[in-house]
């Protein structure tokens, strides 16, 4: 047999609770390259897709806010472990999906492993920067902790579609909160691969979610939704801008805003991005005999 | 036997209240541009306390405009160190003036002269004692070496605690670098315009600080909206707090909130009891609970509630309540007649739940706004009295058997501003408090606040913090 072997193709899906299921509403979408050539049919995810994330990340942050900050820290270089060790495949993607050039898309991989390295260091440390004793003027113990905020929804930026990704995801993740992210709606595929690696690097089941779709017709739901405690903007249009803070009134969301325009995200990261989704809880312990 | 108190008023000579007030705009006391004016009343009487000039969307632009001058001209420029000395000097003056300040704020307020004199005046001084050292230490604050103001500060405050939340919104602003807009609540303007002269006594640059006094859905919305103010701070009503989110979405504008809350007062059958009757009462009846992080709900371990019930009613009838200016005043006023209104209202609610009410006889004076002591009990988790926020002297028991019921009954709200932990064990009292979804724990205490301790809720409560080095985060371009 002389004919070129047949490829086997990747169906890609949405990233809930651990799993991967398709849409419940059995939708999906075409995704081409950036030179226009069919790349898959992705999960054109649903709102009731939203509220089952929703309710996996929910079920989730508790405990993995409740695991110890070194622990949380080697499961997130762990995810750098195997984003590392699927290198070729990401280069791949992201090539085909930002219209890269070889060698830039190897930068890119090789800055989002390193993106996640960065932040895995951060996970017992925060505490130590943000947090304090305060010296009150009275017999007390007085000190401050950093909390996650909770579950934080994240649009993640539209053209960037790993670091970029990287970038807002792993911020918000080290520090114990749960996740259900938006991957850009043009270039969603690295993003779902990037799914398959959270979910042999021991991130708990829930604690990131993974959706796929229509940015009009998630985002609004994402934002007005209950029992989500945040929101980054990063890669929302500007077009959505005030109706998306304005539905994230309802419970008085956390919202980080996104810059004019996308940033370039191979630039150094500050704590900026998990200092937006934490809480600082103050105690008062007597001191006494 | 009767314990009978003789009379122990304060004298309110000390204090000269002019018969009206202009707006305090770029270092003078001006008339407002329409000339409108309001009324202020004592709420312990009813009389008449002064004229205030209602600001209107003119004087918004004139004050907001001189905010942003000196903003740009004297108060950014200006080397910390030299921005630190005039915030302590306001510190000082505080200290000088604060009998006066005290009376005022009792008068307009209705508090007991004994907090006014004791907390809020002193803890204003501190807070300006506090920020005014941080003004040329601001590269030391973990925002970076140069970190830069955000520009005109809109601040809108409640009634509650008039000049300490001034101090608080004012005190970290400043000492950033930012100039401010100051809306005082329209029931309580007095001692937010003798800080204006304070800070003229203090010959603090104009248009630093100014103040205008008037309605919060005419100054206070036009404000927040200018597109002079660039930085949002307020502390008020979850409800209030929305409609200010909403109207600042796609604004960019910084904001912080600090909203409403339930807190939970958690009792375990191990805690010291009558020290812990004393926290209940000083979380619920502090400032006639009209307090964001009162602790409204006490939540009793099952096999204490009656010895703790018990104990608390005693209490509770030893309680004074009158004249605000008496030095043995335990309750003083209800600020006003729409918030006398809402607590009545919530209060028969809690009857027709099925909750039992339970107040001390005590005879109420026959003119101002009162309401007694009130504890409910027999509440379920399901009553408005144990959902909503009353902001009044009004306690809602609830009981449980194990520390994970507590929790969960605890963080069954959509606040999350403060909780009350009591127990003797150490290890309980931290675990509790890393369960508890609320911005400040106060263990074997309540209602402890410190200008180096952070202060803001989770939630609905709202976020941002004020107080500490936190604090400065909310007026830093960060």
């Amino acid at each position: 047999m002389s004919e070129q072997r047949l490829a086997v193709r990747k169906t890609y899906k949405l990233y809930i609770g651990g799993a991967f299921p398709r849409s419940e509403s059995g939708r999906s979408y075409v995704v081409v390259s950036s030179d226009g050539s069919f790349l898959a049919n992705a999960a054109q995810g649903s709102r009731k897709d939203v509220r089952d994330a929703v309710v996996a990340a929910r079920k989730a942050q508790l405990g993995w806010a409740g695991a110890t900050a070194y622990n949380r820290g080697q499961v997130l270089y762990r995810v750098a472990e195997m984003l590392d060790g699927r290198r070729a495949q990401f280069v791949e993607e992201v090539a085909a999906s930002e219209g890269v050039a070889h060698k830039q898309a190897m930068a890119i991989v090789d800055a989002a492993v390193d993106r996640w390295v960065w932040y895995a260091g951060w996970s017992d440390k925060v505490a130590q920067v943000v947090g304090s004793s305060n010296s009150v003027a009275g017999p007390f113990f007085n000190f401050s902790v950093p909390e996650p905020t909770g579950v934080v929804g994240i649009l993640a930026p539209q053209a960037s579609s790993l670091l970029g990704l990287v970038s807002v995801l792993a911020p918000v993740l080290v520090t114990g909160n749960a996740v259900v992210l938006l991957a850009s709606e043009k270039r969603p595929l690295p993003a779902i691969t990037l799914a398959e690696v959270l979910a042999t690097s021991d991130v708990p089941g829930g604690a990131v979610n993974l959706l796929t779709g229509r940015v009009a017709e998630l985002a609004p739901v994402l934002a007005a939704h209950r029992d989500v405690d945040a929101l980054d903007l990063a890669g929302a249009p500007a077009s959505m801008l005030v109706e998306l803070e304005q539905a994230a009134v309802t419970n008085v969301k956390r919202v980080l805003r996104p810059d004019s325009v996308e940033p370039d995200w191979s630039a150094p990261p500050t704590p900026r991005r998990m200092l937006a989704f934490l809480e600082t809880k103050t105690v008062w312990h007597p001191v006494g005999v | 036997m009767t314990w009978d108190y003789a009379p122990a008023p304060e004298s309110r000579a000390i204090v000269d209240i002019h018969s009206s007030y202009g707006l305090f705009i770029d270092g003078a006391f001006v008339d407002p541009t329409d000339g409108n004016a309001y009324k202020t009343e004592n709420p312990a009487t009813e009389e008449v306390l002064a004229d205030v000039a209602a600001a209107g969307l003119h004087d918004v632009d004139l004050a907001v405009e001189a905010a942003g001058r000196a903003q740009k001209n004297v108060w950014g420029p200006m080397p910390g160190a030299e921005r630190a000395k005039y915030l302590y000097r306001i510190a000082r003056i505080i200290q000088e003036r604060s009998r006066e300040l005290a009376v005022l704020e009792s008068l307009d307020n209705g508090k007991p002269i004994r907090e006014s004199r004791d907390v809020d005046v002193p803890l204003a001084a501190a807070h300006f004692f506090y920020y005014a050292g941080w003004a040329d230490k601001l590269g030391y604050a973990g925002f970076g070496p140069d970190p830069r103001p955000i520009g005109v500060a809109g601040q809108v405050i409640p009634w509650n605690f008039p000049l300490m939340m001034a101090a608080w919104k004012l005190a970290p602003a400043l000492a950033a670098g930012n100039t401010c807009v100051l809306k005082p609540a329209t029931t309580t303007p007095l001692s937010a315009l003798l800080l204006a002269e304070i800070i003229q006594q203090a010959d603090l640059p104009p248009g630093v600080v100014n103040v205008l006094t008037g309605a919060g859905s005419v100054a206070g919305a036009a404000l927040v909206a200018h597109p002079g103010v660039d930085k949002v701070a307020f502390t008020g009503s979850t409800e209030i707090g929305k409609d200010l989110q909403r109207a600042l979405a796609g604004t960019g504008k910084h904001l912080t909130l600090e909203l409403g809350g339930k807190a939970a007062n958690i009792v375990f059958e191990d805690a010291p009891v009558d020290q812990a009757v004393e926290g209940i009462v000083n979380g619920i009846f502090f400032n006639q609970g009209e307090v964001c992080c009162a602790g409204s709900r006490l939540l009793v371990q099952e096999s204490v509630a009656d010895l703790v019930v018990d104990k608390l009613k005693r209490r509770l009838a030893t309680l004074r309540v009158g004249d605000p200016l008496d030095k043995n005043t335990d309750l003083g006023a209800i600020n006003n007649a729409a918030q006398l209104e809402k607590i009545r209202s919530l209060a028969d609610q809690g009857e027709a739940e099925g909750a039992v009410r339970w107040s001390p006889s005590c005879e109420l004076p026959a003119h101002g706004y009162w309401f007694p002591p009130t504890v409910f009990t027999g509440v379920s988790q399901a009553h408005r009295i144990a959902q909503e926020e009353i902001f009044g002297p009004v306690l809602s028991v609830l009981t449980f058997r194990t520390p994970e019921e507590a929790v969960a009954k605890a963080n069954n709200t959509v606040y999350g501003l403060s909780a009350g932990v009591w127990t003797e064990k150490g290890s309980r009292i931290l675990w509790m408090a890393g369960q508890l979804r609320a911005g400040v724990v106060w263990a074997n205490s309540f209602n402890r606040f410190d200008p180096a301790s952070p202060f803001g809720g989770y939630g609905e409560s709202g976020f941002g913090r004020e107080g500490g080095r936190q604090g400065l985060a909310a007026y830093l371009d960060v």
